[in-house]
């Protein structure tokens, strides 16, 4: 799915940010990429979904080399990413339904279509009396919904969330990391970057470790498995939202 | 509730305005200097029309006509009225010449009066005239005849008009010229003004406009963006050109209604002449569209 490949990143003249970097995400993983704030996470996303060529290393995404993409290949590339963007990065001027269905809208999906799969999703995030909200009269956790209904819309084969709980209470961030493990088990890959470590403690995913620049793996399991099995799925069931996901409206 | 907005909130922009302007004021002068072009290009093929197939016999009075010579001389002239007849009788005797008549002093008289009031004198020396009409099928030898009018009638000189014909043609020529000028200058200041639009638009939307590239959306989506917004305001503005350009001249044919209409040709315009400037609205929006893609395309191709 992806491979990086000996990393290293650096901002015009300024520092490596990042340094020797190496992993691969196999097809329908589930990771997450924790770090201290200034760590390199937001960094390592950038170059994950094609915003940002790496100073020195390889690449690989989706089989092919980045590196050796042609220009005219990369926009179709990219609308198989989805992203949730720290900043969240909506628009402001469309309603939070213009602004999810705005993925769909550039693959040229149907109209008709569309209201159906993006009012179903906006309703099980509970923006189902938000369809016509501007982002600006949302509060943040509202506004982070719906860049995470955006991102998950098309149902992308590559997920990349940064900081997707950093603005909701813990249920609320429970309950969309559910979401995100919905959409895994449908089989797409998923990798969030976090520093809620009590939070993602709960799951039982692989983390990816920054530290100053250089990736550290520790292995599925760790963490309190026993919340992960006292932890009922929030209402409405992830069964919904597996009905949501699995409806098929991928593009 | 569920209309298709545009992505980028380009309609609040205040370049919007400045482009509906800008495009009013250019289509506007683009019509009234197309208008300009069409309405020479008319009058000069009407007074070519008119002149060709025209030539004019101009016999000067001699010193023996105006009564100062002593009458002495041994090859004096005959007078201006025979010397008029031998002339009409050569010119029709030529192949090629369809018809020649005489002007007559009353006649005459009559083209200056304006000029030199009513009261002429009878012994004005004026010289006699003859219109000539050049047959069309051709044939007439213009120089050869000049020559042989001016050995056989003293005074006798041939004016095809060619060289006023020259003139004229050259003075149209040069206003079209002008005309066309003008409507590049305009064109180019207009698409100026497009790129800049566009520019300023990419500029205060560039957040905007790299979350779209970084989402997956192709040059030409975003590009689309741009080129209806553009096409919306260019069709807006050349509406308002197009009203007043018509406004104008619908003034500037009433002034020319009033004055003598022998002076002034006509400055009617055919059917597929209106068309053309109900078009230059239209070639504006277009052309604004395709500026505003390249522009967007060029722009984006920055991005990685
Ligand atoms: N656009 C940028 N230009 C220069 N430096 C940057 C830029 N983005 C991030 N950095 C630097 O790179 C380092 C890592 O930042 P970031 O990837 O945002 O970390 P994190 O997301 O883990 O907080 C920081 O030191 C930050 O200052
Ligand atoms: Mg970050």
């Amino acid at each position: 799915m992806i491979r990086f490949e000996d990393i290293g990143l650096r901002y015009g003249s300024g520092p490596e940010v990042l340094s020797r970097i190496n992993f691969t995400l196999k097809p329908g993983s589930f990771h997450f990429l924790t770090g201290a704030s200034g760590a390199g996470k937001s960094s390592l996303l950038r170059l994950m979904y094609l915003g940002l060529r790496p100073t020195s290393g390889t690449i690989t995404v989706f089989g092919r080399d980045v590196a050796s993409l042609k220009r005219a290949e990369l926009p179709a590339l990219r609308r198989r990413i989805g992203v949730v963007f720290q900043d969240f990065r909506l628009l402001d001027h469309l309603s939070a339904l213009d602004n999810v269905a705005l993925p769909l809208r550039m693959a040229g999906a149907a109209e008709a279509e569309i209201r159906e799969h993006v009012v179903e999703l906006l309703d099980w995030v509970g923006l189902g009396d938000h369809l016509d909200a501007k982002p600006p009269t949302l509060s943040g956790g509202q506004q982070q919904r719906v860049a995470i209904a955006r991102s998950v819309i098309s149902r992308p084969r590559l997920l990349l969330a940064d900081e997707p709980t950093g603005n909701v209470d813990d249920s609320i961030g429970m309950r969309l990391l559910y979401l995100f493990e919905e959409l895994n088990k449908l089989g797409t890959t998923v990798m969030i970057a976090t520093h809620n470590e009590g939070l993602i403690g709960r799951f039982p995913h692989p983390r990816l470790h920054l530290d100053r620049g250089t990736l550290n793996l520790t292995p599925a399991g760790i963490g309190p498995s026993v919340a992960v099995a006292t932890m009922a799925p929030p209402t409405p069931s992830a069964g919904l939202a597996g009905g949501v996901l699995g409806a098929g409206w991928s593009r | 509730m569920f209309h298709h907005r545009l992505d980028l909130p380009l309609v609040e922009d205040a370049t919007g305005r400045f482009m509906v302007w800008i495009m009013a004021v250019m289509v506007y002068l683009g019509i009234i200097a197309l208008a300009g072009a069409l309405v020479l290009s008319g009058m000069a093929e009407r007074w070519e029309n008119g002149l060709t197939g025209r030539l004019t016999v101009q016999i000067s009075p001699q010193p023996d006509d105006l009564g100062t010579g002593t009458g002495t001389e041994v090859d004096s002239v005959a007078p201006l009225v025979q010397r008029t007849e031998v002339a009409l009788a050569l010119l029709r005797a030529t192949p090629g010449v369809a018809r020649a008549e005489p002007i007559t002093l009353a006649a005459a008289h009559k083209l200056l009066e304006p000029w030199l009031g009513s009261a002429l004198p009878d012994d004005l020396p004026l010289p006699a005239l003859i219109d000539v009409e050049v047959a069309d099928g051709g044939g007439l030898e213009v120089p050869a005849l000049a020559d042989r009018l001016a050995r056989s009638v003293p005074g006798a000189r041939l004016d095809n008009h060619a060289a006023w014909l020259d003139d004229l043609r050259r003075l149209a020529r040069t206003a079209q010229l002008v005309a066309l000028a003008v409507v590049i200058l305009v064109g180019a200041a207009t698409l100026a003004a497009v790129v800049f639009a566009v520019r300023t638009g990419l500029a205060i939307h560039s957040p905007v406009v790299e979350l779209l590239h970084l989402m997956g959306a192709s040059d030409q989506y975003v590009a689309r963006q741009f080129q209806a917004h553009i096409v919306g305001l260019a069709l807006r503005g050349g509406a308002v050109g197009l009203g007043l350009g018509l406004v104008t001249l619908a003034v500037l044919a009433h002034a020319a209604g009033d004055v003598s209409s022998d002076m002034l040709p006509s400055m009617a315009l055919t059917p597929r002449q209106w068309l053309a400037l109900g078009a230059v609205p239209l070639v504006a929006a277009g052309l604004a569209a395709i500026t505003a893609r390249w522009t967007v395309l060029r722009v984006l191709a920055a991005l990685p």
